[in-house]
């Protein structure tokens, strides 16, 4: 198409008119057509999978050309691995996911990220049994109800005593590098709880579960699977996201205590994530994906009737499959914590607003900052090295290449984007401890921690 | 022929005795054939009603149908009762058994999405159509703009022009044959989960039946693989799958759009693995117990070693390797939920998991569900062997 744009050029201006309503009116109007229309992508079943739903059910990935089929995964491992042997065209990952494969902390495998699915969404919830014992140590409002954010200080006591038994506490999160298990780890470390390294530098030896040194010991346990997890007693806590800590709730089997967005402020979530050598391949469609995924995620943070009608689509046995009510209690600008304490949280769920969908490279470092924290990176890195595994992992110049097309096509304005920013977000201190954080200094973050590899 | 052998010396067996056949007493149609057929069939149970109708004792049919049907019913009523208490009764913080009503309602629910799915893509359809139509107008459009700048003398401009159009009459090429992807429904699940039955079932049988063969003829040979047989006979679904998905990921990469994916594939060999060992030990034991007269007439008549294994083996052994590969059939059935819920097959298996990892109201009911249709057809598989068992085997009542 672009050789036709110049071919008409160099002739008459009344024939670059006529050649542009050609075009105008074909399917695809930005620099490629996709080279690969019938796609396949993976999903867990988690709210956030969200703006892959909402992009197959309202048309968006039809607009581009694209014919994409969602499949529901068993697990991450499983989600990768398939990334990994190309069953899967890209999937939805975890935001430590594509850095951890690339890294090479367990299967390694370049993956690429053009496009951030959400911030926030994620909680704590402990059984009713560790409830009853936190909340005489939980502060409170005036109106009796306990004080958010509750910070792991309430825990501290019955740790202790779990640990002086020999029985030490266990709470589950659901895989080594999501962000639930840097999320759970920051907010016990928090309050001075060692949640457990995956590396001794004394010994040089590698720590497989994580568990060196551990107060409260963390263990696997894939999202749906948890409340049962839970109710069975195996664990006595969890950090999973939505819709599993309102279940939870409505089971009545747990309480969630925190929310991620009171750990971190608008954190990073999940990505949508591809093989580098599949995206070498279809550069075009890859575009045309995040293009599709950016209207998609406008879309749900357009409006309360958008998030309604989302929460009716994820509730569908073949997406999230939970009940609607379950789904809306988060999606919807609330969370209940124990049962009746239900809160505003508007930006519990945040796809497009504060640039969500923008993959910032300061996100991408702030997980390499944590996966060093905890030992998964052995070694200790300069500050180039974060910038350079950021630029090679996360590819805002694909995401930018997306959202100009659709500024041309006249669906988004300018304001909607940071176009040209430099890719970091502003340094910040909307943290559970407080700590700064300036993605353009990591090495200074990870040296700020009280618990935690220097 | 060595009659003693190192393997097991009871075949497994599954055979139902059938009935025996009734003297028949002519009417028009001859009522004892047909009884006698359905007993073949595994329909022995309409055989009262074709005596009854041929008048052929009708006291002693009555008293079989009142049988054949009332008791089953009683036992089913019963079942249904106690189920409705355990719904009741059974419940953890936060599931609980769903009663019958509820599982008859969210069969119900499966019928309305598979439903809502046929509708989405026959809207997909006109989608589609209406995109080629667009398309199809581009086309006219170029095509006249081609005339002005084949008029203007313009080879560049008519040269991409046609390069365009040639672009755009692909892509209509491509959208009229395009198909709505959806999720796949309950009934594409089924279909699924029998396609990989099948493909692992027959990869079984193909590799069971020579080796079983191998095994009954030759001492050697089967003392030399017994112990493999033995220590691979019991290992459960769960621990070949990751060594499967090693070799099938490693060497078989499907082309795309091609029906048998390497989860299918995955899942099927899972099955094999398996499934293959009752086919594979009761050939062998049938093939050992082959009357050594048989085999003495083989030499007498001279037959080379292909002959042997076509007209005396292979016949002798069937009835016992029909019960083998029935056998195996069922375990293969049952191993394939299990392989498909790991495998990520969209077969039953998933459908299983996938529902329970929702954790909705409806997901218990929806498992009961698909519990009652892995039953019924699992029936029918066995059925269907059944009935090639019998056809196979040499007694009297064979038709």
């Amino acid at each position: 198409m672009i050789k036709l744009m110049k071919g008409c050029l160099r002739r008459s201006g009344q024939m670059a008119i006529l050649a542009a309503t050609v075009m105008g009116s074909s399917v695809t109007s930005y620099a490629g057509d996709p080279e690969k229309e019938d796609l396949k992508f993976g999903f867990i079943k988690l709210t956030d999978c969200a703006p892959l739903v909402i992009a197959k059910e309202k048309g968006f990935f039809e607009d581009e050309g694209l014919f994409v089929e969602l499949e529901a995964q068993a697990n991450w491992k499983v989600l990768l691995d398939r990334v990994i042997t190309g069953e899967l065209d890209g999937a939805h990952m975890l935001a430590g996911q594509p850095i951890a494969a690339t890294y090479g902390f367990g299967t390694k495998e370049h993956i690429v990220v053009s496009y951030s699915l959400d911030y926030n969404g994620n909680g704590i919830t402990v059984s009713n049994d560790l409830w009853a014992k936190m909340k005489p140590n939980v502060a409170k409002n005036e109106d009796g109800k306990p004080k958010h954010p509750i910070p792991a200080d309430s825990l501290v006591p019955i740790v202790q005593k779990a640990k002086a038994a020999g029985q030490p506490m266990k709470m589950g999160m659901v895989f080594p590098v999501s962000t639930h298990n840097y999320e759970i780890r920051y907010w016990l470390a928090a309050s001075g709880i060692n949640p457990g390294f995956y590396y001794d530098p004394k010994s040089k030896t590698k720590n497989i579960p994580g568990v060196l040194d551990a107060d409260v010991e963390l263990s696997v346990t894939p999202p749906p699977q948890m409340p049962s997890t839970l109710e069975a007693g195996t664990i006595s806590g969890y950090c999973v996201g939505e819709p599993w800590n309102q279940q939870a709730v409505f089971k009545k089997i747990g309480v969630p205590v925190t929310t991620n967005y009171d750990i971190w402020k608008n954190n990073p979530e999940k990505v949508f994530g591809v093989n580098k050598k599949w995206a070498d391949a279809n550069p075009n469609t890859w575009v045309a994906i995040t293009k599709a995924l950016i209207r998609a995620g406008q879309w749900l943070d357009a409006s309360e009737e958008n998030r309604k009608e989302a929460c009716k689509l994820l509730s569908q046995p073949n997406y999230v499959g939970a009940d609607y009510k379950v789904i809306a209690n988060s999606m919807t600008g609330t969370f209940e914590f124990e049962a009746g304490d239900k809160r505003p949280m508007p930006d519990f769920n945040v796809f497009f607003r504060h640039n969500a969908s923008y993959p910032w490279y300061s996100d991408c470092i702030w997980f390499l900052t944590q996966m060093r924290r905890w030992g998964q990176i052995t070694d200790n890195h300069p500050d180039d090295w974060y910038f350079e595994m950021a630029k090679k992992i996360y590819r805002p110049d694909v995401y930018e290449k997306a959202a100009k097309a659709l500024i041309a096509e006249g669906k988004f304005k300018e304001s909607d984007f940071p176009l040209g920013a430099d890719g970091f977000r502003p340094a910040t201190k909307e943290f559970i401890d407080g700590n700064m954080y300036d993605g353009k200094k990591p090495n200074d973050y990870i040296k700020s921690f009280k618990i935690g590899l220097k | 022929m060595e009659t003693t052998t190192t393997i097991e010396t009871q075949p497994l067996t599954g055979e139902e005795t059938p009935k025996k056949p009734v003297e028949p007493k002519g009417p028009w149609f001859n009522a004892n054939g047909i009884a006698h057929t359905l007993n073949t069939l595994g329909l022995g149970f309409f055989a009262p009603f074709i005596r009854l109708i041929a008048g052929d004792e009708p006291s002693k049919q009555v008293r079989e149908i009142v049988i054949s049907i009332v008791l089953p019913a009683i036992a089913f009523a019963v079942f249904v009762g106690l189920w409705s208490l355990a719904a009741q009764r059974v419940q953890t913080d936060s599931m609980k058994v769903p009663s019958p009503a509820e599982t008859w309602s969210a069969w119900q629910g499966i019928l309305e999405f598979a439903e809502r799915e046929g509708d989405k893509g026959a809207a997909f359809k006109e989608r589609m159509g209406e995109r080629i139509t667009k398309m199809e107008a581009s086309v006219v459009r170029a095509k006249a703009e081609m005339g002005v700048a084949e008029a203007s003398g313009d080879s560049t401009v008519v040269a991409t022009l046609q390069e365009k159009i040639e672009g755009i009459k692909k892509k209509i090429d491509s959208y009229k044959s395009r198909k709505y992807v959806g999720p796949p429904t309950f009934f594409q699940q089924i279909w699924t989960s029998l396609l990989t039955v099948a493909v692992g079932f027959l990869a079984a049988t193909i590799i069971a039946v020579p080796l079983g063969i191998f095994c009954g003829l030759s001492r050697f040979f089967n003392i030399a693989v017994n112990p493999l047989i033995q220590i691979f006979k019991p290992v459960s679904p769960l621990a070949w799958l990751p060594i499967v998905f090693i070799f099938v990921t490693a060497l078989y990469d499907p082309a795309e759009g091609s029906t048998v994916s390497r989860a299918l594939l995955i899942s099927a060999l899972t099955v094999t693995l398996c499934s293959l060992w009752p086919t594979l030990i009761n050939t062998a034991v049938g093939v050992a117990s082959i009357d050594p007269d048989h085999l003495n007439v083989a030499k007498v008549l001279k037959l080379n070693w292909w002959q042997r294994i076509t007209r005396i083996v292979l016949p002798s052994t069937l009835p016992l390797m029909f019960t083998g590969l029935r056998l195996s059939l069922g375990v293969g059935w049952m191993v394939l939920i299990a392989a498909d819920m790991l495998a990520q097959n969209p077969g039953l298996g998933k459908f299983v998991w996938d529902t329970f990892q929702n954790g909705s109201t409806t997901s218990m009911a929806e498992i009961v569900c698909a519990v009652f249709v892995i039953g019924i057809i699992g029936f029918f598989l066995d059925r269907i062997m059944l009935v090639m068992q019998r056809l196979v085997s040499f007694e009297e009542q064979a038709i």
